[in-house]
């Protein structure tokens, strides 16, 4: 089987593999009897934006949580920047899905944003003076800052969902996988969260984002994984985003349509 | 000292340690692993005190804790293996609950601890059951279980509440920060069988329920921060305990069983006259927004 | 022991006993199962700690023990409660689980309050009130087996003549409402006659234990079946035999309460199930899995399929 790379622009060889912000190997995960993820084995390159596409159902969120180790593999590795994610937690930012978490905790949104220092802080360090002055940063980043306040139910979903991400630019990683930070949000936290990927990238960050809606993926993404339980293709958009790829990752489910516009799926 | 010290003491120190630690129960959408706990340290301390035969606190407490451990491990244990989350709960506690009963009812002559106690507790006798250390009197016996059990909750919290926190609102982005979390859910565990095994002869099982559970959700429909809804989870335990303790004296009847009648009343009236959170107060909302749809 | 046994048997006192007993299991076992296929397993133990004020207020207004009363007594409490945990959920932010816990405890203190208030102002019918928290049942008199015979018969009728009803709203009670189906009412009948069986079960098994009875034998009985007609016949029958087993132990031990017993033998009945049961059992999956990661390393974790 053929090792894929997101290697372009730069050209990517087994010895310097090592640096790369995530490279996974032969990863399976299987529920009961039937894998869920099989076999996948990719590398990302820094400073790109990548998008995981697939059908509901494909495995793209396991496969985050599976290279987070927050759910078990049967086979695989996983190597951030050449290293286990346990040696190199803090180098990782984790964006779950918004409806993982209870919004009704009596916490507002500053204190949430504040958890993403406490990776950094170690054991027993509280949270201070410093932390806060990140966290408000970071809400100012994403336009949330005359909300820090705020009790997080009081929040829209949009809203809400930008709290995670100034979240994850409080735990000031080099490699973020966000999980559908885009599902169900309005067109001005569309705008911030897109805006905010450009600058991590132009920061040199990677970011991995789980992401659902096929028509703004050639505008917002430099690189795509499609995923259908198996990896089905690797690289540029503009090299494997294409309906012939979109065909084999979604079968026989969808009809892939091309326009001028992008791609459009239609369900059969 | 007088009885009516110690006993409302005792009371306060059991409702000040099962209200912090409630608080993160309900949280983390375990109350009825707190219930399941209580129920479970039974059968610890009936072997405890078979084994030693007496009233030894230290031993009792390590023996049953460990046993409130073993339930939230074999409960842990049947949802992973695919069982609903609310029916292990029940499979587990009712065995555990179970065996307790059956040795303290088969060894009757050997453990001086009646039924009645194991769901109502004798919190009117703290005061005879007193201390001794080096044939110097302590002072009630249970005044320093729960005293020690609330000093240790007070310290683990306080060195680890943003641990505790987080490990509460986001567990997956905990661990993904690589915080311990499984170390933290044990010991919350931990933290709450031990206060069940303290309060147990004081309150009984069930009731230890009720103040693990009550104090913090009333707390919980009155504020949006947790450091607020922490004080005031201990607040209204320890005044539920004070009423609860003239009522009881009023009524001629349980003192355990009255305290969490009383909590129970103040969840009530929380529940309706909530400035935050109250049916009034939304009902109020609700009527003010239609209000302002018509007159647009 | 045998001998014992066969005299107990012999005895038409534990006979009726006996029978009582094992028809409460059925029963329970049967209502068990839609129960907690519905998620709502611990609801049987909010009602039966809801119970014991609803024990405690009839014997206050009525003055005796009599089963009648404390039945409606019960009945009364038990759907109370129900409705104050569906308030609490409804018109706060306060979910499900501390809701139920709220509810349980807050009758249940209610209910010591009342049973020891009754207890101290001492009048000399008010003793054996008490064995309604662990379950005594060789203190029932043959009325009371009457009583429970024909609630658990009744249970079993309407069970059986609801059965599809059940199902449908047990699976799925969303397509059900587009069916036009009166699901409201359906799962109201359903909560009630869980409240009836819990009632009707205190006497037996007590009031801390008797949610064991709904959900036990239920869990162990998904073990073997994947339909649910089995599985209602499975866990009726777990539910009986751990009755019997409870009824005859606790007989030939003095001082032992019934409940226990009981739960304890439907205990074991999960545990086995649980551990050997074929395909969905402990040991059965743990072979399975292993076979799963084995294939995936001979295959060299590449797929052939």
């Amino acid at each position: 089987m053929t090792h894929l790379s997101l290697s372009d622009p730069i050209a990517v060889t087994d010895n310097n593999a090592m640096a790369m912000p995530l490279q996974v190997t032969g990863l399976t995960v299987a529920y009961h009897k039937k894998p869920v993820v099989q076999d996948v084995s990719f590398t990302l390159a820094p400073g790109r934006l990548i998008g995981l596409i697939g059908p509901n159902g494909a495995g793209k969120s396991t496969l985050l949580k599976a290279s987070l180790g927050l759910v078990p593999s049967i086979a695989g590795d996983v190597k951030v920047y050449g290293k286990t994610y346990q040696q190199h937690r803090k180098k990782i930012g984790y964006v779950p899905q918004r409806e993982s978490v209870d919004w009704d905790f009596p916490t507002n949104a500053l204190d949430v944003v504040l958890m993403g220092t406490y990776g950094r802080l170690g054991w027993f360090r509280r949270p201070g003076k410093h932390e806060h002055e990140t966290a408000m940063e970071c809400l100012r980043k994403v336009g949330m800052a005359d909300y820090a306040q705020r009790q997080i139910s009081q929040l829209s979903g949009g809203q809400q969902q930008r709290i995670f991400l100034a979240r994850a630019l409080a735990q000031q990683a080099q490699l973020y996988l966000m999980d559908e930070p885009f599902a169900g949000v309005d067109a001005t936290t569309e705008k911030a969260i897109i805006s905010l990927l450009e600058q991590l990238k132009a920061e040199g960050k990677t970011v991995l984002v789980v992401h659902h809606d096929l028509s703004t993926v050639e505008a917002y993404f430099d690189d795509v994984l499609l995923l259908n339980r198996t990896l089905i293709g690797v690289g540029a958009v503009k090299d494997i985003f294409n309906a012939d790829m979109l065909q084999q990752t979604y079968g026989g489910k969808m009809a892939v349509l091309q326009g001028k516009e992008g791609i459009v799926l239609a369900g059969k | 000292m007088s009885s009516d010290f110690w006993i409302i003491l005792t009371a306060c120190l059991m409702s000040a340690a099962c209200g912090l630690l409630g608080c993160f129960l309900i949280l983390r959408k375990m109350a009825l692993i707190g219930d399941a706990i209580s129920h479970a340290v039974l059968p610890g301390i009936a072997i405890a005190f078979l084994l030693s035969g007496t009233r030894d606190s230290l031993a009792m407490m390590i023996g049953a804790t460990a046993l409130g451990l073993l339930a939230v491990f074999l409960i842990q244990w049947l949802q992973n293996s695919g069982i609903q989350s609310d029916a292990s709960i029940g499979i587990i506690f009712t065995a555990l609950f179970a065996i307790g009963v059956i040795i303290i009812s088969l060894n009757a002559r050997n453990i001086d601890l009646d039924l009645d106690c194991v769901l109502f507790g004798e919190i009117a006798y703290v005061q005879w059951d007193t201390w001794t250390a080096n044939g110097i009197d302590m002072g009630p016996r249970s005044v320093w279980m729960l005293g020690s059990a609330l000093l240790i909750i007070l310290l683990l919290l306080a060195l680890f509440y943003k641990q505790f926190k987080i490990s509460a609102f986001d567990p997956a982005m905990a661990v993904a920060c690589g915080i311990p979390v499984m170390l933290f859910h044990y010991l919350l565990m931990g933290m709450v069988s031990m206060t069940s095994v303290a309060s147990f002869e004081s309150v009984g099982a069930i009731l230890v329920v009720g103040m693990l559970i009550i104090p913090a959700s009333t707390a919980y429909l009155l504020t949006d921060r947790l450091g607020r809804m922490l004080m005031y989870s201990v607040l209204t335990g320890v005044v539920s305990s004070i009423i609860g303790y003239y009522t009881a004296y009023i009524l001629n009847a349980s003192i355990a069983g009255s305290i969490v009648t009383v909590a129970g009343i103040l969840f009530g009236i929380a529940f309706v006259f909530s400035p935050k959170h109250g049916v009034l107060i939304r009902r109020l909302r609700q009527r003010r927004s239609q209000g302002t749809a018509i007159a647009e | 022991m045998w001998n014992t046994i066969g005299a107990l048997i012999l005895d038409p006192n534990v006979r009726w006993i006996i029978v009582g007993c094992m028809l409460l299991g059925l029963s329970s076992g049967v209502i068990g199962s839609f129960m907690v296929l519905r998620k709502q397993s611990l609801i049987g133990d909010a009602l039966a700690h809801a119970a014991l004020p609803g024990i405690c207020i009839a014997f206050m207004l009525s003055g005796v023990k009599s089963t009648g009363g404390f039945f409606i007594g019960a009945l009364v409490a038990g759907v109370l409660a129900t409705f104050g945990i569906r308030w609490i959920t409804q018109y706060s932010r306060i979910k499900q689980d501390a809701a139920m816990g709220i509810i349980l405890s807050f009758f249940f203190g209610v209910g010591v309050l009342l049973l020891t208030h009754i207890q101290h102002s001492g009048d000399g019918g008010q003793s054996g009130l008490d064995k309604y928290l662990f379950g005594q049942a060789a203190s029932m008199m043959q009325s009371d087996v009457y009583v429970l015979a024909g609630i658990s018969l009744l249970m079993i009728v309407i069970c059986v003549a609801l059965f599809r009803l059940f199902k449908l709203i047990s699976f799925d009670p969303g397509f059900a409402k587009g069916m036009g189906l009166p699901v409201a009412f359906l799962e109201q009948l359903l909560l009630l006659l869980t409240v009836i069986i819990v009632v009707a079960g205190i006497q037996a098994v007590g009031v801390v234990l008797m949610s064991a009875l709904l959900i036990t034998p239920a869990i162990a009985a998904r073990f073997w079946t994947d339909r649910l007609h089995i599985m209602v016949m499975v866990s009726g029958i777990f539910g009986a035999l751990s009755g019997l087993i409870g009824t005859l132990w606790s007989g030939m031990v003095s001082q032992l309460p019934t409940g226990p017993v009981t739960v304890l033998a439907a205990t074991v009945f999960f545990a086995i199930s649980a551990l050997c049961a074929p395909r969905r059992g402990w040991l059965a999956k743990l072979w399975s899995r292993k076979q799963t990661k084995e294939q995936w390393q001979r295959q060299g974790g590449i797929s052939h399929e």
